[in-house]
Formats: structure tokens, sequence, C-alpha cells
């Protein structure tokens, strides 16, 4: 890596500003400084890299589209250009493919026998049970108790892929707890398990790592839009749970300082109404699951639980780079609630034929709230181009959604009430 | 108010021919005064060195029963700054050293030099910290020989050479050796992998190792204080806590420090 001095790419860690490090027990140390050399030492490596790719282009089906969503610009961005990014279209239905795969290479090369993971609606659950399939690994899921019932269906993916999946019912039982609980295994099966966290976040080398394998949607997307109008786009915009999509999509573009980025939090109910996630907009420095970074916490430095209608943002924390990046005002995060986010998936679903999962709802709806303020401003609109990354399809929502819109007569197994 | 340090605690018990020992209870648990007769309990049935736990909301290091006790603590109100009271009522009554086990985000929120200042006017004599290694505690570092405590860090099975020689070095008052790979909780028998962590503490120049997880028995301590200097008991004493009130607490004291 040869980034210039003042390049914000390829940020290695351990730390991001005062953000990152390795904030956790002694009995862990050994295994992120293997999985750190094993990273590193893949990186460096051509065969590993060949084997990352052809695995994107062929199991995945990498790269993802970039479609113009023209009808929803018209209805909803005054004609703002906005391009989509197609993680949706990925295997399995999201970009957390991308971080996986990886992962599961890098547990083979370790001698692993086992991956362990958590996860919130069961998207990273699935996507690593398949990964565990595809190569023969053991595959056991965290899942908070709630959680399982809410989303039986993907408990019954992941179990249909092989894995077991494990209740936790101590805590709040929600994702926070599941990584908790994930940790505990780890401690005490560290020498044939890997631990495939799902994000962004957590000690050293995980954001940097997980960044790595979701860089390719950053650097597919630059040259997709440069081939299909030209230029640069004005800003790109992704949602933030614990923050792997969006500084995939905006690794490609953190040095383009012409290019802004925006990056949308889960707003819940409101941020003045105490039910939300919006981890970086009202959270203060702390340390989780490994990293220093923004933290929901009370006075007492005791984690906060967070709200959101969508279960993959709905975390407290946020991965250290992100952190940065807000500190040093290179990416700007706002909050959306669940309301402007179930009205931007409703216009996706009607003007491109397209159902996003909630989570990336959350960027759609922050993407129609920036045309309209770069309209505002004076911009031409078919002039303006904005990429929001599609994270995932909304095949896992249905339910929520047809909840959320009222069409579903009383369907108390599906009830998504609550976080 | 004079302070009594876990080293001298241990020193005296090296001189009796014992190793020390060390008892873990959740600062409020079930609440604020009974953590505080518990804690009082165990001085006076042969516990050296108190250990006071921080409840805290995510605890990765510890088990069921720890867990659900902490838990049950924050229920019932617990706020941090309580420690401090908490710590100050055992050192009044007792003359055990009074450290306090803590996961580091209450203390960073805090702030770590007003942490140490309250703590060490409290009469606390250091921190246990299972979720800061040497590598992120520079301020900690600053804080502590400002308030002159001790920094207990962990070396554990899975410890490097390098790593349990810079983290001896870190620590003062004692090293903390993990017994096993795991959390905290009571095992039937002691880990076989503990002496090794105790010789690789004592091989870096460590002159206090003690060991914790998995120990609830008197045979754990006797076998345990043949090759470290002091032994560790949490999770049985919480149960006792849960199931019998503090005479529980006492009874098992006494049993595990031999007097009973
Ligand atoms: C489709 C989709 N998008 C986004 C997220 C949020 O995670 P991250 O912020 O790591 O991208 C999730 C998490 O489950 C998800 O399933």
């Amino acid at each position: 890596m040869n980034a210039s001095d003042d390049s914000l790419k390829h940020a290695s860690g351990p730390y991001f500003g005062q953000y990152g490090g390795r904030w956790m027990p002694e009995s862990l140390m050994a295994a992120m400084d293997q999985l750190t050399q094993t990273f590193e030492d893949a990186k460096a490596d051509p065969a590993f890299i060949e084997e990352v790719k052809e695995l994107n282009r062929n199991y995945s089906g990498r790269p993802s589209l970039l479609t113009e969503a023209k009808r929803f610009s018209a209805q909803a961005c005054g004609g703002v250009r906005i391009f989509l990014k197609r993680e949706d279209l990925n295997h399995t239905g999201s970009h957390k493919i991308n971080n996986v795969l990886g992962q599961a290479l890098l547990a083979k090369r370790m001698g692993k026998t086992r991956i362990i993971a958590e996860t919130g609606a069961g998207q990273h659950g699935v996507a690593s049970a398949t990964a565990a399939a595809l190569m023969g690994l053991e595959c056991v899921v965290y899942m908070g108790a709630e959680d399982t019932r809410r989303q039986a269906l993907n408990v019954a993916r992941m179990q249909l892929l092989g894995a077991t999946v494990i209740p936790v019912t101590v805590g709040s039982q929600t994702l926070k707890d599941a990584i908790n609980e994930a940790l505990r295994d780890w401690v005490a099966n560290v020498d044939n398990t890997h631990y495939l966290l799902g994000t962004a976040a957590g000690g050293h080398p995980f954001p940097a790592m997980v960044r790595y394998f979701h860089q390719v949607i950053g650097e597919e997307a630059r040259e997709q839009v440069l081939a299909q109008t030209g230029r640069l786009p004005d800003a790109v915009t992704a949602c933030i749970g614990g923050g792997s999509n969006a500084i995939g999509i905006f690794h490609g573009f953190l040095d383009d300082k012409e290019v802004e980025l925006y990056g949308y939090e889960a707003g819940g109910d409101g941020v003045d109404t105490g039910r939300h996630a919006a981890t970086i907009t009202l959270g203060k420095p702390g340390v989780l699951h490994g990293a220093k970074s923004y933290l929901m916490q009370d006075d007492d430095g005791q984690t906060i639980e967070s709200h959101s209608i969508s279960a993959g943002l709905d975390y407290p924390g946020v991965g250290p780079e992100h952190s940065y990046l807000a500190d040093i005002g290179r990416v700007h995060y706002e909050p959306v609630t669940d309301t402007e986010a179930m009205d931007a998936f409703k216009i996706l679903c009607r003007t491109e034929g397209i159902l996003p999962a909630i989570e990336s709802a959350h960027a759609l709806a922050g993407t129609i709230r920036l045309a309209q303020r770069k309209l505002a401003e004076g911009a031409k609109p078919e002039d303006t181009i904005i990429i929001a990354n599609l994270s995932g399809r909304g095949d896992k929502d249905v339910s929520t959604a047809a909840q959320w819109f009222g069409m579903l007569e009383d369907d108390a197994a599906n009830t998504p009430e609550g976080n | 108010m004079s302070r009594v340090t876990s080293a001298e605690k241990i020193a005296a018990a090296r001189a009796e021919g014992r190793p020390a020992l060390i008892g873990y209870l959740p600062a409020g648990f079930p609440d604020v005064e009974t953590s505080i007769e518990a804690a009082v309990a165990l001085a006076e049935n042969g516990v050296d060195v108190i250990e006071m736990g921080i409840p805290y909301s995510d605890p990765v290091m510890d088990g069921a029963v720890i867990q659900e006790a902490t838990v049950q603590a924050l229920a019932n109100g617990f706020r941090v700054s309580q420690i401090f009271d908490i710590v100050r009522g055992i050192t009044q009554r007792t003359n055990a050293a009074v450290m306090v086990m803590t996961y580091w985000n209450p203390v960073l929120s805090l702030g770590v030099d007003e942490f140490a200042r309250r703590f060490a006017e409290a009469g606390g004599a250091g921190l246990i910290t299972p979720d800061l290694v040497p590598d992120e505690a520079d301020e900690w570092f600053a804080a502590s020989e400002k308030y002159d405590l001790e920094r207990v860090f962990l070396i554990a099975p899975s410890s490097a050479e390098a790593r349990v020689k810079r983290t001896v070095e870190a620590s003062s008052g004692f090293v903390y050796c993990v017994s096993l790979m795991g959390v905290t909780g009571a095992r039937s028998e002691v880990s076989s992998a503990a002496q090794a962590v105790v010789d690789a503490a004592h091989g870096a120049g460590a002159e206090n190792a003690c060991v914790g997880l998995g120990v609830s028995r008197r045979e754990h301590v006797q076998e345990i204080g043949s090759y470290a200097d002091g032994v560790i008991v949490g999770t049985a004493l919480v149960a006792a806590l849960r199931d019998g009130g503090v005479p529980a607490v006492g009874r098992l004291a006494a049993a595990l420090s031999g007097r009973a």
C-alpha cells in the first residue's frame, strides 16, 4: 500500500485517531495477534487475493450492478440523478457475504475448524452459515432470544445451512448480548474457533479487516459511475449499523475530496425520544466489544439499549473508523427515523420494483433528504449525482413492512414490536 | 486513612506459610448495605484481599452466576459512584486490602483520574482490570502512579512469553493468573493449565502470582497454594450470598481459609 501522507485510504489500525485499539481480555490477545498476522500475510499473497476475487465473481455474483433509479429520482429527488449500488443482488442478499467469505478463508488458513458469529435479524448469521457450508466449517450463531422468535424464518435458514443457532437469554437479550456470548464462547474455544464478527467494529484487526473485504463495493462503484456518467458523484450515501457496508463504499471515494460522504444512523422513534440507535449523533466515546468509539451509554458508562425498526442497525456501538471520520469531518452522519426509512422503502418498491432491506431504506431516506437539500441550495438536478449503497434486499423484511403498512391482520408470530 | 495494599497482605500470608485468600463479590448485590456486610464477613473469616466487582452491562469475562448477580444489582439501582461508599464502608471495618474489579468503560466514563482519586480517598488498594491490557492503559498508568494504586492485569494460558513479561512489568500488587481459557464460574477441578501460567509469571519476575477462575473449594485453595502466592474465589462466594445470605458467605470463607 503506497498511500500518500494525507490519504485516508487503507488505514491499517489499530488506531483511527483516538479510536480503535484492543480493549479486550488478555485471554483473546493471542488469537487477535494470530488473526492480524494471518490477515497481513494473506493480503500480501496473490493466491489469496485471487481466491477472494474468484469467490466474489463466481459465487457471490460480483461485480454488483450500479443501477440508475430514474423513476425514484423523479418522484422523490426532484430529478437529482440517483444511482444504486446493488449489494442486494449478491448471493444471500446483502453485502454481508463479502466479509464472511474473506474471513472464512482466513479461518481455514489458521487451521480453525469452527466459526462462531453473532446476528441480529439473521443476515450475518445466514451469510456466516453459508460460508461455513461452502468451506466445510462448523458454524454456531448467537442470536438474542427475542430475535430468534421474531426472525423464525432466518433461524430456519441458518439451520437448513447446517448451522446451530443459540438463543441468548442473558443481559438485554439483544445483538450486543449476542456479541458478548460469542466472545465468551471464543475465549473458551479459541484453539479451534474463529469469531467471524459481522461488522467493521471490534478490536484490531477487525475494523480494518472487515473494511478490506468490503472495499470492493466502493472500488466497483467508482469505476461504474465513471463509466456510466464520465464523472465522480457529488455524494455517496450508506446506512450505518456497525458500519461495514458504509466503510466499504466510502473507502473508494475517501481521497476524492470533492465527493461528499453521508452515513445515516437509525433514528428509531426520533433522537429526542431516547428510542434510537444514533450512536455518532448522540453517543460519546467509550469502549465496547474491543474498540474505543462513539457509544450509546449512560452517565455511568453502562451501555444503553438501542432501538430501530431495522434489526441490522439496532446496535449501540459503531466501528472506530467512522468515529474518526466523523471527528475530522470527512463523513457526515445524520439520523433517519423509522418513519422516514419506511416512506423511502415504499417509494423504492413502487418506482423501481426493488424491495430494499429496511437497513438500506435508511440510506434511501437520507438520499432523498440530501437531494432536496442540494436542490434548495441551487444545484441543477441533472448535473447532480448521488450514489446510494443499497446494502441488501428486503425479502427478510416483508412481514415487518407489511405490518408497518397495515397489510397484515394480527400475526403474532411475526410482530416486530419493540426493538 | 492508612491504606492496606494487596502486596502487604500477600506478604503477610507468605510469612505465615500459606497462600493469600482473595474473595470476589459484586458491589451492590443484592444491595449496597448487604454487599458491605458480606465483604466484612469475608474479612472476618480469613479472606486477606477483598475484590469488589462493579456491575457492568457487558461483562464478557463473566459466567452465568456473576452475570445474574450483577444484572440484579443494576436492576436494583446500583450506581458506579456507590463503589466509593462501599470501599470506604469495608476499609473502615476491616484491615483487609480492598481491590475493585472493573470493566474499563465505567472508569473511562467517570474519568480515569477522578475515579482513581476518589477510590484512593475511600481507602482502596488498586484495580483489577479484566478488559484493559497494558497496551491501552496509559491513562491508568498515570493515575495509578499519582494516587499510589495497585494495577492488577491478567495473564492467561494463551499469553505468549513477551506478553507475560510486559504484563508482569506493568502490574503491581499481584498478577492475576487466569487458570483456564474461559469465563468465571465454579468448576469441580482446578485447571491443569493453572500452574504453567503461574510459573510463567514467576519466570517473568512476578513476586505475587495469584490464580483465579474455577476455584471453589478448600482443596483447590490448598492445591493452588502449593505453587501460587494467592488464590481467588468468586462464583462460589456469589452463589453462597445469593442462596444463603451473609452467614453463608462467612461459612464458605471460613471453609476456604481452613478456619472451619
Ligand atoms: C442489509 C443490511 N444493511 C446494513 C446492515 C448494517 O450493518 P453495517 O453497518 O455493518 O453495514 C445490515 C446488518 O445486518 C444489513 O443486513
